[in-house]
């Protein structure tokens, strides 16, 4: 009987451990996360690209609805092709990226989560602070788990991956980044599109 | 002098429009670094690199126009030798 116990106990461990939450990192080795942005503007819009990105994020793929994070965008990484325009965009006339070195979002809340196979989609609420500003936002993402894929991108290394895309609209205006200044030149909207790819090490 | 300055301006307009057009014809801004995108297969993300390359685009033809325009006005403002001061010398 005590032996029915303890295996029955270990079992129920087992399962516990596996059905666990997994913690991705976002910080990319290899560089190829990234956060890109566009805004409209006359002669052709502004097309740039963040690669300085991290954060965690914890995810059951049995319990999606549970998925709880923090990506962190180093504002110094934004690039655009025009150095002279990058120079403007993080001086302190726009994103004063000296003084906020950080764009984050913060994830409270899963809604409307969809899994379909290795797939999730979800709407998710959060907070997302540009220039020291912050405001509640929801975000359709899409969460692609990859088991046991650690290992094809990282040689050597086992573990899982969790591929993160989402793509939403801010309004510079609300961040404090010249509202209402500048709008035939610079549109007041941003477009944003994040694709970044998280590692779970086993 | 007056020629000098004239056949500069016209160098500096040709010169620009041909090196404009030869690196592509930007109909946008000057680029000073261009974006190289690489795919990574395993989680099929684009990622973007730039890599320092400069792309000329119609604010550098607007600049070198200024430039040329700049040195065809100051032809202008400088004095003709007449051929009457030529003839007393």
């Amino acid at each position: 009987m005590k032996t029915k116990l303890t295996i029955l106990a270990l079992i129920a461990s087992v399962g516990i451990a596996l059905a666990a939450p997994q913690s991705f990192d976002f910080k990319d080795p290899k560089g190829i996360n990234n956060a890109g942005f566009k805004l409209d503007a006359p002669l052709e819009s502004i097309n740039g690209t963040a690669s300085g990105i991290s954060g965690t994020v914890t995810f059951d793929p049995e319990n999606p609805v549970t998925t709880q994070g923090k990506i962190v965008v180093d504002t110094g990484s934004l690039m655009v092709p025009n150095s002279m325009q990058r120079g403007h965009m993080l001086s302190d006339k726009w994103l004063d990226a000296a003084k906020f070195p950080e764009i984050t979002f913060e994830s409270k809340e899963f809604k409307n989560v969809k899994t379909d196979g290795n797939t999730t989609t979800a709407d998710v609420t959060g907070t997302f602070t540009l220039k020291g500003i912050s405001k509640e936002l929801t975000v359709p993402v899409k969460l692609t788990y990859l088991k046991d894929k650690l290992g094809d991108r990282m040689p050597n290394t086992k573990g899982d991956l969790l591929v993160i895309r989402a793509s939403f609209s801010i309004k510079r205006g609300d961040f404090n980044i010249n509202p209402g200044q500048y709008e035939d030149k610079v549109s007041d909207v941003i477009e944003l599109t994040l694709s970044i790819a998280g590692a779970s090490p086993k | 002098m007056k020629k000098i300055l004239h056949v500069i301006a016209l160098i500096l307009v040709l010169g620009s429009v041909i090196f404009w057009a030869a690196a592509g014809a930007n109909r946008g801004w000057t680029k000073t670094s261009v974006p190289k995108k690489t795919l990574d297969e395993v989680t099929g993300i684009e990622g973007v690199t730039y890599e320092k390359h400069f792309v000329p685009g119609v604010d550098f033809l607007a600049a070198a126009f200024l430039c040329a325009g700049i040195l065809a006005g100051i032809s202008f403002l400088l004095r003709t030798k007449s051929n009457d001061s030529q003839n007393k010398i």
